[in-house]
Order: C-alpha cells, then sequence, then structure tokens
C-alpha cells in the first residue's frame, strides 16, 4: 500500500492548485456566474492548456491520465476554487464516450480545448434511474427529451441517448442541426444547462449502449465526489480561519467549546470524506467498482450536508451573503448530491449491491 | 387535560377559513405558493385586509387596537393563514416595536407610532446588529450623542430585513460609552428619511436583496423619540427579542411547507413508482412530520402558558430552536424531492426569473429556499445564543 501520489499527480495537483489560487479568485468567479454565458472560454483554454483536460484521457486515448486518481486530482483542485467550466460533462463524459469508439480527431480537439460537448441523457420523470429514457429512435432519426443537459447551449456537439427498439443506444447529435430545441437557464450553483427537445433530429449511431454510459458514469461518480471533498477542503478551511479571527464576547469564537467540538466533528468527517474518494478512485477497475461508488457517493451526500450547514451556521451572516467565498462553495456541495445519483439513491443501490 | 378545540374556537376557526376563502387575493396567494417574490405593494394589502377586519395585531391588547386573541386563536391562524397561502405578517412593527412602546414607551409614543403601525403608515425595520456586534449584540458600537432636544447618531447596522421597504427603524445605540457594556444602550426611533442615513442592499446567497446595511452619518433624531430611560436599552430591546423569538416556531409555515413536500413527493417518481411510496423518502418525511407534531403540542403549551401578554424566555428559546431545525429540515426534503430539477437557479427574489426554469412538479425555488432558511438558525439569536441561554437560566442561575 501507498497513499502517495505518483510524480506526476503530484505535479498535476500543485500546477493546477496554484494557477485557480492566483487566477480563479471569488470576483472573477463570481463574474463569471454573472455572464451570459455562465463560463470563462479564457479559462477553458488555458485548463486545456496546463494539461488538464489531458489528464482525464489515457496514453491510448491521446491523454497522459485517464485513471481514477487522475480524475481525482483534477476534480478535487476544481472543487476547491469552486471552479464551474463544463470539465465534468463536456470533457470527462463527452470527451470518454467519444474516446470509447475511438472518435481520436474529436478527442483530440476536446484535450486541446476548442470542442464542447454535452452529455443529453436524463429526462423528465426519470429521477436518477439510468434505464429512464423514452426518447426514441426511428432509423438514426432521434424524437424525445432530455432534462437538466449541462453545457447543452456551448456543446457543438451532444452525446443522445434514444431507444431503439428496447435497446438503449447512444447517437451524436449537432447542437445546432435542424429539429434540436435548447432552451438554457442558470444553474444554482453556477454554470449552464438546458432543456433539449429533440424532434426528428437526425443523430449519428456511435455503437455505445447503457453499458458504457454507464462506464462513464462510474468515471463521473469519482468526479464529482472528489470536486465536493475539494468544495468541503475550502468551507472547513474558511470556518477554521473564521473560528481563529472573529471575535465576539472579547474572544475568537473558536475558543467556545460548543463550537470547537463541531469543527472537530467536521473535521473527522473530512477525514471520512477524504477516504471515500479515495476507495472510489482506486477501486474504478475493480469488479465490485459499483459497490464502492454507491458507498462513497451515499457518504459524500451526508458529509456534505453536515459540513456545508455547520460551515454556514458557525460563520453566521456573513456566511448568507453571495459575494462571500464560502456562499458558492456551499452551493457547490450541496448541488453536487443531485448529481449522478443522491445520498438516498446509493444508499439503496448499495443495500441491492450488497445483497447481491 | 383536553386537546380538542372547545366550540368556541372551532366556530373561530370556520371564521378564519371563510375569511381567508373571501378576502385573500389570489394572485398573492399564488405568489406566496410558488415561492414568488412579494412585492411592497402586496404585503401592505394583505395587511389592510387583516387591519380591516381588526385582525393585524393579533398579540396586542384590544386597548391599543389589537385582537388580542388566546394562544390557541393565533395557533389557528398561523395554521390556517399558512395553509391559505397568506403572506407572514411583517413583524418588525407589529410583533417587535409594538408590544415595547406598549409597555415601556410613553403615553405620547403609543398615541402616535401605534396607530401608524395599525394602518400602514409606517413600515418599522430593526437596527439591532452591527458588522462587528453579532451574536455579541451588547458590544454594539453605533453612538448616539444628546445635543439640545436630539441625538446625533453615527454608526452602522447590518441584517436590517426588508429595510429597502421602511421609512422607520428602531435602533439600539450606546448612549453611555463609559457604563458596563448592557447599561449604556438606549433605544431610539429613527426616520429613514433624515439626513445621513443611508441603506444598501446586502445579496444574499440565494441572491434575494432582503436584508440591508444601513450607515448613520451625523443622523440628527428627535430626544422624543427616545423609548423609556436613557441606557436602559437592553431591558427592552431583551424584552423584544423574547417576543420575536416566540413567534419563531412557525409551526403553521412549516406544516404547509411538509404538505408541498409530500404532494412533489406523489407526483415525482423513481424506478415507476411514487417517490412518496420509497422507503427511503417515506421514512425522511415521517421523521419530520413526528417531530412536528410534538413540537405544535410544545408551541400550544408554551404559549399558553404565557398568560396575558407575558412572553415566556427560556421556552422562548426552546422553541426557536427546535422550530428551526425542523424547518430547515423540510427544506432539505423539498431540495432531495425534486431530484436533478434542484440545480437549475430559480429564486423568488427574481421576479419573471422563474417563468424561464423548468419546473416540471410545481416545486417553485426549492434549493434557494433551502439555502435562505439556513438564516432561521442564524438571525434572532443565533440557536447557539439559544442554547446558552437554556443552559445558563437551567444550569448557571438565571439569566
Amino acid at each position: 500500500m501507498n497513499f502517495d501520489l505518483t510524480e506526476e499527480r503530484q505535479m498535476l495537483q500543485d500546477t493546477l492548485r496554484r494557477y485557480l489560487r492566483d487566477k480563479y479568485t471569488t470576483s472573477v468567479r463570481n463574474d463569471i456566474l454573472n455572464s451570459d454565458e455562465g463560463m470563462s472560454t479564457e479559462i477553458w483554454a488555458e485548463l486545456a492548456e496546463l494539461g488538464v483536460l489531458g489528464a482525464l484521457f489515457t496514453e491510448d486515448q491521446g491523454g497522459f491520465g485517464g485513471a481514477g486518481f487522475d480524475i481525482a486530482v483534477v476534480f478535487e483542485e476544481l472543487g476547491r476554487a469552486g471552479v464551474v467550466e463544463p470539465v465534468l460533462d463536456s470533457a470527462l463524459m463527452g470527451g470518454r464516450l467519444l474516446a470509447a469508439v475511438g472518435k481520436t480527431d474529436m478527442v483530440e480537439e476536446v484535450i486541446a480545448g476548442t470542442l464542447q460537448l454535452a452529455v443529453a441523457h436524463s429526462e423528465p420523470g426519470g429521477r436518477y434511474d439510468l434505464d429512464h429514457v423514452l426518447t426514441r429512435a426511428e432509423g438514426d432519426v432521434l424524437t424525445g427529451r432530455k432534462a437538466v443537459v449541462m453545457n447543452a447551449e456551448s456543446a457543438d456537439h451532444m452525446i443522445v441517448s434514444a431507444r431503439d427498439g428496447e435497446t438503449i443506444a447512444l447517437y451524436l447529435v449537432a447542437r445546432d442541426a435542424p429539429g434540436v430545441d435548447v432552451q438554457g437557464y442558470p444553474l444554482l450553483a453556477g454554470g449552464r444547462a438546458a432543456e433539449v427537445t429533440l424532434d426528428k433530429a437526425p443523430g449519428i449511431p456511435l455503437g455505445l449502449g447503457l453499458e458504457d454510459y454507464e462506464r462513464v458514469n462510474a468515471l463521473a461518480l469519482v468526479a464529482i465526489s472528489a470536486e465536493a471533498l475539494g468544495a468541503m477542503e475550502s468551507a472547513t478551511a474558511l470556518t477554521k480561519d473564521y473560528l481563529m479571527t472573529r471575535k465576539q464576547f472579547g474572544r475568537p469564537i473558536g475558543t467556545f467549546q460548543a463550537l470547537a467540538h463541531r469543527m472537530s466533528d467536521v473535521l473527522i468527517e473530512m477525514e471520512q470524506v477524504r477516504s471515500a474518494v479515495i476507495n472510489a478512485a482506486g477501486n474504478l477497475e475493480a469488479s465490485d467498482c459499483d459497490l464502492h461508488l454507491s458507498a462513497t457517493k451515499n457518504l459524500i451526500g451526508r458529509a456534505g450536508r453536515l459540513v456545508a450547514e455547520e460551515a454556514i451556521q458557525m460563520h453566521g451572516g456573513i456566511a448568507m451573503t453571495q459575494e462571500y467565498e464560502l456562499a458558492h462553495i456551499a452551493k457547490r456541495i450541496i448541488m453536487a448530491d443531485h448529481r449522478f445519483g443522491d445520498t438516498d439513491y446509493h444508499l439503496e443501490r448499495f443495500i441491492a449491491l450488497s445483497a447481491a | 387535560m383536553d386537546l380538542s378545540y372547545t366550540p368556541e374556537e372551532l366556530a373561530f376557526q370556520d371564521e378564519l377559513r371563510a375569511f381567508l376563502r373571501d378576502e385573500l387575493p389570489a394572485e398573492i396567494s399564488e405568489k406566496v405558493r410558488q415561492g414568488r417574490e412579494l412585492d411592497k405593494a402586496d404585503m401592505e394589502r394583505w395587511h389592510a385586509i387583516l387591519n380591516a377586519r381588526g385582525w393585524l395585531a393579533q398579540n396586542w391588547p384590544k386597548a391599543f387596537g389589537g385582537a388580542e386573541w388566546s394562544a390557541v386563536q393565533r395557533h389557528i391562524y398561523d395554521v390556517e393563514a399558512a395553509a391559505a397561502g397568506a403572506p407572514r405578517i411583517v413583524p418588525f412593527g407589529l410583533s417587535m416595536l409594538g408590544p415595547v412602546l406598549q409597555k415601556f414607551g410613553s403615553k405620547a409614543q403609543q398615541d402616535h407610532w401605534l396607530p401608524r403601525i395599525l394602518d400602514g403608515s409606517d413600515w418599522w425595520c430593526q437596527g439591532y446588529s452591527e458588522p462587528g456586534a453579532g451574536s455579541d449584540l451588547a458590544s454594539l458600537k453605533t453612538r448616539a450623542v444628546r445635543d439640545g432636544d436630539h441625538y446625533v447618531v453615527n454608526g452602522q447596522k447590518t441584517w436590517t430585513t426588508l429595510g429597502q421597504h421602511a421609512n422607520m427603524i428602531f435602533c439600539l445605540v450606546r448612549t453611555n460609552p463609559d457604563a458596563k457594556q448592557q447599561e449604556g444602550i438606549s433605544f431610539l426611533l429613527i426616520d429613514m428619511n433624515s439626513p445621513g442615513v443611508e441603506a444598501r442592499p446586502i445579496i444574499l446567497l440565494d441572491g434575494s436583496p432582503e436584508v440591508n446595511e444601513v450607515w448613520f452619518t451625523d443622523v440628527r433624531v428627535p430626544a422624543e423619540n427616545l423609548v423609556g430611560e436613557e441606557n436602559k436599552g437592553w431591558t427592552y430591546a431583551k424584552y423584544l427579542l423574547t417576543h420575536e423569538r416566540t413567534g419563531l416556531g412557525g409551526i403553521g409555515a412549516s406544516q404547509a411547507a411538509l404538505a408541498a413536500v409530500k404532494r412533489v413527493a406523489r407526483a415525482e417518481t423513481h424506478n415507476g413508482k411514487p417517490l412518496m411510496q420509497n422507503p427511503h423518502f417515506a421514512a425522511r418525511v415521517a421523521q419530520v412530520e413526528i417531530d412536528m407534531r410534538a413540537m405544535a403540542t410544545s408551541n400550544l403549551r408554551i404559549v399558553s402558558q404565557a398568560a396575558a401578554g407575558g412572553a415566556p424566555g427560556l421556552e422562548a428559546s426552546m422553541l426557536k430552536v427546535k422550530g428551526s431545525v425542523i424547518r430547515q429540515e423540510i427544506n432539505d426534503l423539498a431540495r432531495r424531492a425534486v431530484g436533478p430539477y434542484a440545480m437549475p437557479f430559480a429564486s423568488e427574489a427574481v421576479e419573471g426569473a422563474n417563468d424561464l426554469i423548468p419546473d416540471p412538479l410545481g416545486a417553485g425555488p426549492v434549493a434557494a429556499q433551502y439555502f435562505n432558511n439556513r438564516k432561521l438558525s442564524i438571525f434572532g439569536g443565533s440557536n447557539e445564543i439559544q442554547r446558552g441561554i437554556i443552559a445558563k437560566v437551567t444550569m448557571g442561575g438565571g439569566a
């Protein structure tokens, strides 16, 4: 056993952390949040340049990483800084789906930061269920509706799931293709998504099915868990600093035992969260991978709520204000529970998989 | 012991239901149900409707134009009004300043200010917290210096809820900097339109501009606006806070919010079945409901004991803590219930913004409300301060 990062991953972490600390400040990020696009193309290009997008792909795919721990390192740092650019949906999910069928040219563009993707799988009424697909494919023509599609407005292409008979298959659909309607809106925790309606929209079959989607969903679970870990570390650091500097009743509020013990509980949970992310990232190739992923996502959901709520409560009013860093970070933590299955969804899945 | 309503209380409930059915404007209740922002005119309109019926100042004695309702009547109103989608009564004049003026104000102050609260001439806001004085309220620094028949006020207040609508602010100010902290504070009524008063909105994490910062620069306040005695303001402030907290159990609002969660969870599906039939979700809902039922009885029990206009101290703190925790748990359930549709940014703060947001379950801006209601355990004396009061009263020899 060895819990140290490899030299390459350590370098990636250091570089990305330094870049985001210097560049992705609260005010820069808040400007991005308030922008119509909901993301910065400049930041995107720089992330590509730093190799952050390439780290999400294996060497065979044209990248220089692609394993669970590469994904975890990248997303922990993105989470720490509260990054809202669509690295998870566009580069990781979209890119890895295309990589799975050898679309090398497109993957190259993803890594270079010149191609934006969206993954349109979930549908209204489907909640987090992966097999809830009502969109129909007749020949290569798709009709249906997709819910909360991240990055749909900025995407050049969307990867859309649809049923061809009983089988779920994935199709590549140009965002500006006829029959594609994209109704965009901002998200509470930053970035943008859209409701996508397909009315006889032309799609190119990718030769991928639900199993391939589930594989990429597993990568996404590692990513969102690591992102939540990074965000929780930020929340914890901000709270610790605040407890040591904010004075009431003539002394730092962190010297009141009632608060000190609660901060200690948060720190104990943080160790659990870090280990849970390691369990997920390190077991991506294991035969019982799904069990590990559900365990992690359930724990992250529970700990995330504790950390976000305690961070706000121990700060008091200041944490309720938009311009304070913690407000955005807390939203990222809580909203992570609404992606790829929430606490209860993964508790159920863990129970089902344990019984199997 | 008898847990059932008396015939008189049942008749009151019927009367109230009929009133809400006939008098509560549909466009206002619609906004409340959908979690949309109420503007100043909406709130003033509802106050005027209640006032016309004599039901606006529910806890005031009849002598001051109040309804002088019993605890049970207030509870019935709380539940029925929330279920009907009535806006909450804005508390600053009615529940906070009113009781203080009635107990500590001069006859002239009572005659002047109380009718103006009832008829909506004045909109009050609360000038308590300062950037450096939150939980430690008594460390406040806003200074008032007597100059002839005026006080000259300098300083800054913060977290003034709905201050953007207010024309008047009641403030705690320091009149004696040399006395022990609590002994140098006075309670002053200040016209927001006076030269030197400046209010700026603070945008909260859900995008809403509901609180403000207020600056005072050489603001001249007539000495007749001092409530009670100079340097005795802390006593009045504590009296007001106890009244504020008594209303914070918020049973009616919690019941209405839980009913909304159940409605959404019956419409939402998971694995082809209504979410409300999912054992994990159903257990979460049941747990909150069980707590809420007990809390409703605690609320009635405690408020009933506080006879004849008096306000309970220790128990008010207990109700505040439990009530806020229950409400926040319901907000958490509401965001869970809608699944991925919690993510779109819908906010009651931005008029019209919700129209663009997909809300297939008609749940309203539940995630924004989840974040906004984190305030419940922070304001009105944080839950930590309440626990301190409870501990001090029960174990530390009186507060």
